[in-house]
C-alpha cells in the first residue's frame, strides 16, 4: 500500500478575498483508496476541493499539495494550473457544477478526455477520434443508466439538480483521474439515485483511484466504505477514525466533536459571524 | 506584410463617372440611374454625425477624396471566399454527439460562382442546368445587357439619394451581380459572390436577388482582402444589396463581411417580402476597420416571415455599426431578429434596431434581440431597440443582455482539462450557438464559427 501513488495535502492554509477559511489541512490519500470528509457546512470542506483543484479566488497561503509517485518523485500541484491539473489526473466533482449554454456534453467531453488523456496535448491538436470517442461515451452513459439524450445537450444548461450529479459522475467515469474529490455528489438526490451514484463510483473508482468523498451522509459510502472518515471543523481536520466515525456522525451530529475540539468550534463561530455579518461572496 | 501599391485610381468624380459609363455594356436605363445617382451624390457632403442613423460612426479618420475607381486590379491571389470554401470542401459527416453536421448532398457544391477583385470581375460561372431551367447568376453587366427583365428591380428597393455612401453606390458601382430564380423554379445548390480588394483596394459592388412566386435559391456573399490595420492604404467599400422574395417563395442568404481590419466598410442592404414569402437572412461580420451597414426588411405582403440573423465578431480598435428594420407593411407578418456579438479588445460593436409597424398591419408578430459577450474591459457594445407600432393588434418584443465571458464557467472548463485559451473559445462558441442553430446551412454555420474560434485570444 505504501508504494502506491498519493495525493498528499500537508498543512494547508487557505483564504478568500483575506479571510482564511482552511487553517491547516493535513491529508494523504493512496490510489485506490476510499476517504470521506465530514463536518458541517461552512468548515471548510468545498474549499479544500476548490483549492486542490486551483479555483483562482482561493488563495493558498502557505502548505502544500503534491502527487507523490511510487518512486518517491513529486508533483506540486499547486504550482499548476487547474487543467494541467486535470491532466496530472485530480478530479473535482462540483457540489454545483456550472452550465456552459450552447456547448454540448458531448463536444465538452471530447475536448476534456482528449487533453486528460494525452496531457501535453496543444490546443487545436488532434481531438480523440470521434468514432472511438462516441462509442466509449455511450457505453459509459448505459452503464450510468444515462439517456443517450444527454450528449447532445448544452453542459449543464437547464438540467435537473440531480442530472447535474448524475453529469458528473458520468465525467468521473470518461476521465478516469489518479484521484477524485466528490464534493457532495448525492445531494439533490433521491434515495434510489444516491443508491445508484454510490454503486456506480464504486465500479468507476475499482482498486485504482483514491477517492475523498465530501457528504453528509452514509448513503454515498454503503458501496465505498472508506478507509478512513475525517471531520473538519474550522477549517482543520480535527479527527479521523474508521467507518463507525461516519456513522456516529450521521445519527448524532457535531456537538460531540465541538466540545472535544474548542479552538476550532470557536474558529467555525468566528468564520459564521464574519459570513453573516458580510455579504456572502457570490 | 503587403507592398504592393495598388494600381492608379480616379477620384469619384464626374470623369470617373463618364469613363465608367464608356467602358460598361450596362443598357441605357441602368446608366440613366447612374447619372441620376451622381447627381446626387454631387450634392451631398458625407453624413452629418448629428443624425440618429450616423451619430455612433466614427468618420473622422475617413478621407472621402482618398478613394477611386481602380483601373485595373491589384496584383496577387484574390482569396475563395471563406464560406465558398466551406462549400466546396464540407467538413466532417457528424459531431461529437453524432448529430449530422453536413447537409444534404446538394449542399455540398455550389450551383454558380461570381467573384471581383478591386472591382473587376475574375470568375462568372453558372452550372449549365441552372441555366437551362432560367435561372440567371453572375455578372449584372452582362446579365442586364443580355436583356434580362429586371428593369423594375435594379436599383429600386434600396434609395440611392439616402446619403453620401448610398448616392456614390447607386453611381459607381462595379463588379455587380444578379440573381434571378424564375417562378416555381427551385435551386438547392448554393451560389456563391465573393467580393475582394487587394492591399488599398475599393469595391462598389451590387447585389441584386429576385426570387419569382414561389422559388427557392440559397446565395452566399462575402469580401475578403484589402490592407489590415497596420497597412495605411487599408480599403473602401461602398455597397449595396437588394433582395425581392417573390409570393411563397424562400430564399437563404448569407452575407459575410470579412475584410482585412483596414478596409471602410458601407452598406446598404434591403430585403422586400411578398406574400407567404420566407427570407432567411444572415449577417456574418468579422473583418474591417469600420462598418456602418442599414439592414432594412419590409414584409409587404400577408404572412411574410423574415428571420434576420447576425453574428459579430470584433476585435482589436474595430468599430462596428448596424441599423436594422422590421418593417411591417402587412398584416399577419412575422420578423424575428437575432444579433449576437462577441467583442475583444478595445473593439466597439453598435446595434440599433426599430420594428416598425404600419397601421395596417395587425396581428403583427415583431421579435428582436441583441445578445453581446465582452472579452475584455475595454471592449464597449451598445444596444437600441426600438419599437414604432400604429396598429394595435399586434405582438411585439425585444430584448437585448449584455455580459462578459464568466470565471467560474472557465474554471470549470479548465477543471475537466481544457486550457484557458481553449476553454474561453468553448464558451464563446456556446453563446454563438444558439444563433448558429438558426443557419440552417450546416457547412456555413462550421466555418463562421471556426472563424470566430481562430480569433479568440486569451480572455481578459
Amino acid at each position: 500500500m505504501s508504494a502506491a501513488e498519493k495525493l498528499v495535502v500537508r498543512g494547508l492554509h487557505v483564504a478568500v478575498e483575506g479571510q482564511e477559511i482552511l487553517r491547516g489541512v493535513d491529508l494523504e490519500i493512496g490510489r485506490g483508496e476510499v476517504h470521506a470528509l465530514m463536518g458541517p457546512n461552512g468548515s471548510g470542506k468545498s474549499t479544500l476541493g476548490y483549492a486542490i483543484m486551483g479555483h483562482p479566488s482561493y488563495e493558498v497561503t502557505s502548505g502544500s499539495v503534491e502527487l507523490v509517485r511510487a518512486d518517491g518523485s513529486r508533483l506540486d500541484i499547486l504550482s499548476m494550473e487547474p487543467d494541467e491539473r486535470a491532466r496530472a489526473g485530480v478530479f473535482l466533482a462540483f457540489q454545483r457544477p456550472m452550465s456552459i449554454p450552447g456547448v454540448r456534453v458531448a463536444d465538452f467531453l471530447r475536448h476534456a478526455v482528449t487533453n486528460v488523456r494525452n496531457p501535453g496535448r496543444k490546443e487545436g491538436e488532434e481531438l480523440m477520434p470521434m468514432r472511438e470517442f462516441r462509442d466509449e461515451l455511450k457505453k459509459k452513459m448505459a452503464d450510468l443508466s444515462i439517456d443517450p439524450e444527454f450528449a447532445r445537450r448544452y453542459v449543464n444548461d437547464g438540467f435537473s439538480g440531480g442530472e447535474m450529479k448524475r453529469a458528473e459522475i458520468l465525467q468521473l467515469a470518461m476521465l478516469r483521474p489518479k484521484f477524485a474529490i466528490l464534493d457532495e455528489t448525492d445531494s439533490g438526490l433521491d434515495a434510489d439515485a444516491v443508491r445508484l451514484a454510490s454503486e456506480s463510483i464504486a465500479r468507476i473508482g475499482g482498486h485504482e483511484m483514491g477517492i475523498l468523498i465530501i457528504t453528509h451522509h452514509e448513503q454515498l459510502l454503503e458501496h465505498n466504505v472508506p478507509l478512513r472518515t475525517h471531520v473538519m471543523l474550522g477549517g482543520r481536520i480535527v479527527e479521523s477514525g474508521g467507518p463507525e466515525l461516519a456513522a456516529e456522525l450521521h445519527k448524532k451530529g457535531y456537538e460531540r466533536i465541538r466540545s472535544a475540539y474548542p479552538e476550532a468550534a470557536a474558529a467555525e463561530k468566528a468564520m459564521e459571524d464574519t459570513r453573516t455579518a458580510e455579504p456572502a461572496p457570490a | 506584410m503587403t507592398t504592393a501599391t495598388a494600381p492608379a485610381s480616379a477620384a469619384f468624380d464626374r470623369d470617373a463617372l463618364e469613363r465608367l459609363i464608356s467602358s460598361s455594356a450596362l443598357p441605357a436605363w441602368a446608366t440613366a440611374r447612374r447619372r441620376a445617382a451622381f447627381d446626387a451624390f454631387a450634392k451631398l457632403g458625407l453624413p452629418d454625425r448629428r443624425g440618429e442613423n450616423w451619430m455612433r460612426t466614427d468618420l473622422r479618420l475617413f478621407r472621402p477624396k482618398a478613394w477611386g475607381l481602380r483601373t485595373a486590379p491589384a496584383p496577387g491571389d484574390a482569396s475563395e471566399g471563406l464560406l465558398a470554401a466551406a462549400i466546396a470542401s464540407p467538413g466532417p459527416a457528424a459531431d461529437a454527439a453524432g448529430e449530422p453536421i453536413a447537409g444534404p448532398v446538394a449542399e455540398a457544391r455550389l450551383g454558380g460562382r461570381f467573384a471581383t477583385l478591386d472591382g473587376h470581375v475574375i470568375r462568372d460561372e453558372i452550372d449549365p442546368a441552372l441555366e437551362r431551367r432560367g435561372v440567371l447568376f453572375g455578372s449584372a453587366e452582362r446579365l442586364l445587357a443580355a436583356g434580362a427583365p429586371l428593369e423594375g428591380r435594379w436599383f429600386s428597393v434600396i434609395d440611392s439619394s439616402s446619403d453620401w455612401f448610398a448616392a456614390l453606390h447607386g453611381a459607381f458601382h462595379r463588379g455587380s451581380a444578379i440573381l434571378y430564380v424564375p417562378p416555381g423554379v427551385r435551386v438547392s445548390e448554393p451560389l456563391s459572390v465573393v467580393a475582394a480588394i487587394g492591399a488599398g483596394g475599393v469595391d462598389t459592388s451590387h447585389v441584386l436577388v429576385v426570387l419569382g412566386d414561389g422559388a427557392e435559391a440559397t446565395l452566399l456573399t462575402e469580401t475578403s482582402g484589402g490592407g489590415d490595420a497596420t497597412h495605411p492604404a487599408g480599403g473602401f467599400h461602398c455597397g449595396g444589396t437588394e433582395i425581392v422574395v417573390g409570393r411563397n417563395a424562400f430564399l437563404r442568404t448569407v452575407n459575410l463581411q470579412n475584410w482585412n481590419t483596414g478596409v471602410w466598410h458601407f452598406a446598404r442592404q434591403k430585403a422586400v417580402v411578398h406574400e407567404g414569402g420566407r427570407l432567411q437572412w444572415t449577417l456574418g461580420a468579422l473583418g474591417s476597420r469600420l462598418s456602418h451597414v442599414a439592414q432594412d426588411v419590409a414584409l409587404v405582403g400577408r404572412h411574410a416571415d423574415a428571420q434576420v440573423n447576425g453574428v459579430m465578431f470584433t476585435e482589436g480598435r474595430q468599430q462596428l455599426v448596424y441599423n436594422t428594420l422590421q418593417h411591417h407593411e402587412s398584416p399577419a407578418c412575422k420578423s424575428d431578429l437575432l444579433y449576437k456579438g462577441a467583442m475583444q479588445d478595445r473593439s466597439r460593436l453598435v446595434w440599433r434596431g426599430m420594428i416598425k409597424v404600419d397601421k395596417a398591419a395587425q396581428k403583427t408578430d415583431g421579435y428582436q434581440r441583441n445578445d453581446n459577450l465582452m472579452l475584455s474591459n475595454e471592449a464597449r457594445a451598445d444596444s437600441i431597440p426600438g419599437l414604432e407600432i400604429e396598429a394595435d393588434d399586434v405582438r411585439c418584443t425585444h430584448g437585448a443582455t449584455s455580459g462578459r465571458v464568466d470565471t467560474e464557467q472557465l474554471f470549470y472548463a479548465q477543471a475537466r482539462g481544457l486550457s484557458a485559451d481553449e476553454a474561453a473559445r468553448l464558451v464563446v462558441a456556446g453563446f454563438f450557438q444558439q444563433v448558429f442553430d438558426r443557419i440552417t446551412i450546416p457547412p456555413v454555420r462550421e466555418a463562421l464559427a471556426r472563424a470566430i474560434g481562430s480569433r479568440i485570444r486569451r480572455v481578459s
